[in-house]
Order: C-alpha cells, then structure tokens, then sequence
C-alpha cells in the first residue's frame, strides 16, 4: 500500500461536476486527480477530487472560477 | 441499394463516427462507476459530449443534457415526467406515435386532457390552433418539430413565443430535424426538447437526449445505479444523475461526439441545402407522373428532405416491395406510426410511400428513384 498522506479532499454533487473540475484544473494546470470518494466522506460511492493540502483558500477559489459548488471540502489522509 | 430511408434512419455514417465506435468498443469503462483511467476516460467523454451537445442546441446547462437510448425514450421522460392529474396538453395531429402513445399514456392513468391541433389536406395546420385550445388547466404543448410522414415542419419559434406567453411547457420532438435544421432552445422557447442520434445527426442507433432549458422539475422513467449516492433510496435529485440509471451506451455516445463535429466541420446549412436539393430534385422529377399523388405542403422550404406519395390507388406496401425488389431502391410504405396525419390526409387504408433524403445521398440517386417510379406507375398493376 502507498503511505497515506495528507490531502485537500473536495467531494461534488454531481459526477458532472466532478468532470467538470477535473478539466478546469487541467486547462489551468492546477495539480490534483480524481479519485474514489474516501469513505470518511461518504459510505456511497462516486468521484472526489485530490489535491495538494497547501492551499485550501486557492482551492475554493478555484471551484468558484469554475463555477462549481462542493458538496464538502475536507483535508483527509489518504 | 439506394437508400432512400433516412428518415427511418441513415444507413451511412461518416467514416469518424465508424472510427470513434470502434475506438471506444475496444478501451471505454463505464462512466461513473469508478475512478480508475478506463472509467475517467468513458466520463471524460459523456461530459464532453453534454457540454457539444449543449452547444449544438442552444441548451443553456449542460448538466441537463440527458442522454437517452433514442427520442421515443426522451418524449416518455419528458411527458411522463411533468404532467400531473387533470392538466390538459395541446398538441398536434401531425405527431408520431412516440408522442401520442406516452400521451395517451397519460390521459388514461391520470385524467390528462388533450387538445389536437387539426392539419388540413397537405398536412398544414392554423397557428391560431394554438391560442385557441389554451385553457386554465392547459400545462403543455408537445409537438413535432416536423413530421415524419409528409416533411412539413412546424414553425417552432412561434409556437414557442405562445408558451412563453401563457407560461406553457414547450415539449418538442425534434426526430426529423436534429443534425440537420439549427435548433437554439433559447431563441425557439423550447423547454425540453427531445432528439434521436441515428437519423439526421448521423450517430449510431442507441443514442438520442433530452435537453432542458431551465428549472423544470422532472420525474425520473427509471430508477437504479446512479454511481453517486448509493446508500439513498431514492434516485439523487441532481440532473443529470436523476434521469439517468443505469449504464450510458457510452460506445453511442462516443460515435454521437464525433457526429456531432462531423456536423458542426461540415456545416448544418450546408447538409440541408444539400438534402432540400435532393428533395426538390426528386419532387420536381416526379410531379408529372400520371396518378401520382403527393402528399404535403411543397410550395415552402420550410421542410425536412421528404417525398411522401401514393401511385393511383396501388397499395403503398406493393410499391416500396416493387422499388426494392426490382430497382434496388429503399424506401418505407405502410402507415409511419403517424395514424392521426394519415386520417389528415386520407391515407389510412393506402399508407404512403415516403422517400427520405440524406447527406450521402445523390442527384443520380434522385433520378435513377424517380425514373423507377415512373415505371412503376406506367406499368400499374405490378
């Protein structure tokens, strides 16, 4: 298994969303990827995307310029 | 073969449609179901191809870009999913049954009332129709964007501009036109519109959408894996994820993106010249044909590339049999799951032989279909 480490764990309403995100963080070159929505989030299932735990303000900066509301954003070990 | 059937659906597809169904029968996941590269990618498309589709028909969000296995599917949600007890509905004898049926559907299980708009013998029908059906109770007005059977189309936009402003559902079943006439929701005033893949967008069979313009509350048609949420009960309440249980035809979906760039590089104005070319080529070819009878209004250009005719009072079936098996030429007779037009225009017994035109067909075609014809009526009795 990797070492857990520490990261910005944004979890979205809609896998739309979540695409959504994923290509303006592409576009923009803002580091992170999506992964399975971590179970301390939700028992369900779905995408969340994971990013660098340096920068939680530019992170909802970021969801806001893409116009994108989280459903939760937490910093997680993951 | 001559294909002259495109209204049924287009037999030939662009080769990058082909091309991208191969591609992703051999690397798609399933969307939504996981987060490992063959499933992001299968997402990455469906989004992609919301967002195209959004675009292409004016949709202003492209999380309401529904995907769906065909229109017939898009016309159940839509009704079925909006209409409650004792509203009633205006909509039009020129409708296909995957309009009339769910209709129908509805009259019977919740006491819909519906109002049909009266078409006259060329299958036009009196805008004013419209106005004069509405009642308190009227919730929606559903209709074709053109008909199947005789190629007319509605002028959508004014029908729309009278939803509006007797704050109306506007539900269009745009089978006909889709891929091949510019629709923008927003300038037309539709609320849901409703399209097919396989025909004039040129996609595979399997593929079509409902696209909503606006806060419009629908309930789902089915319920099931959603791939978010598992442990709700209930279908999630977030377009798109409420409309959509179950697996995508992610493989369609993949050749309906590049159809819908194949339209979008090509032109839609220059694939309808090229089909309304077609069609008046044939018609103009045809009119002189003794005991041929014509059905429709071909004085506009206001229409979807169709020829619908009889021969005399030769059964329609035995002519597109004669056109098949002796010319090589496809064509569909019988009754087009229109049975209102057809009682419009008399037909009901004989049907209608229709010829549809698309993209890849050409004047040769038109020719050597209307040379058959004039065979086949000289002859008479096949």
């Amino acid at each position: 298994m990797r070492k857990k480490e520490k990261r910005l764990i944004t979890a979205f309403y809609t896998t739309h969303d979540a695409m959504a995100f994923e290509e303006f963080c592409h576009e923009h070159g803002v580091p992170g990827r999506l992964i399975p929505l971590p179970r301390e989030i939700s028992a369900g299932c779905g995408l969340a995307w994971s990013a660098p735990p340096e920068d939680e303000e530019g992170l909802k900066v970021l969801l806001q310029s893409a116009g994108i509301i989280p459903q939760e954003l937490r910093m997680l070990e993951v | 073969m001559i294909y002259l059937d495109n209204a049924a659906t287009t037999i030939h597809k662009p080769p990058c449609v082909v091309r991208a169904v191969t591609e992703a029968l051999t690397s798609l996941g399933n969307a939504s179901r996981g987060a490992h590269e063959g499933a992001l990618a299968t997402n990455r498309l469906v989004y992609r191809t919301r967002r195209k589709l959004a675009s292409f028909f004016g949709c202003p969000e492209s999380e309401k870009v529904i995907f769906t296995c065909n229109s017939t599917e898009a016309l159940n949600i839509a009704i079925c999913g909006t209409l409650h007890e004792g509203d009633h509905v205006i909509t039009t004898v020129l409708e296909h049954n995957s309009v009339l049926r769910p209709l129908y559907r509805m009259q019977n299980e919740r006491g819909v009332s519906l109002g049909f708009v009266p078409a006259d013998k060329q299958g036009c029908i009196d805008y004013a129709d419209f106005e004069r059906m509405i009642r308190p109770q009227t919730r929606a007005i559903v209709c074709t964007h053109a008909s199947n059977l005789t190629g007319n189309m509605l002028d959508i936009r004014r029908i729309g501009r009278i939803a509006k402003e007797h704050k109306l559902l506007f539900i269009v079943d745009a089978s006909q036109t889709a891929g091949a006439v510019p629709i923008d929701m927003v300038q037309m005033g539709i609320s849901l519109l409703c399209f097919t893949g396989h025909k004039s967008m040129m996609g595979p069979q399997g593929t079509g959408g409902l696209c909503i313009n606006g806060d419009i509350e629908i309930e789902p048609l089915k319920t099931g894996g959603s791939g978010v949420q598992s442990f709700l009960t209930e279908q999630p309440r977030e377009y798109p994820t409420r409309l959509e249980a179950g697996t995508l035809n992610g493989h369609g979906i993949a050749g309906l993106s590049a159809a819908v760039d194949f339209i979008s590089q090509t032109g839609i104005d220059v694939i309808r010249a090229h089909e309304q070319e077609l069609a008046r080529t044939f018609y103009r070819l045809i009119t002189g044909i003794p005991d041929i009878h014509i059905y429709g209004d071909h004085t506009s250009d206001e229409r979807s590339p169709i020829v619908a005719l009889n021969i005399a009072d030769l059964d329609s079936a035995i002519v597109a049999d004669e056109l098949a098996y002796s010319y090589g030429i496809a064509t569909r007779a019988g009754a087009h799951c229109a049975p209102l037009m057809h009682k419009a225009l008399g037909t009901q017994e004989q049907g209608a032989v229709r010829f549809s035109f698309g993209f890849y067909n050409t004047i040769g075609e038109c020719e050597a279909a209307a040379e058959a014809l004039r065979q086949i009526a000289d002859r008479r009795v096949l």
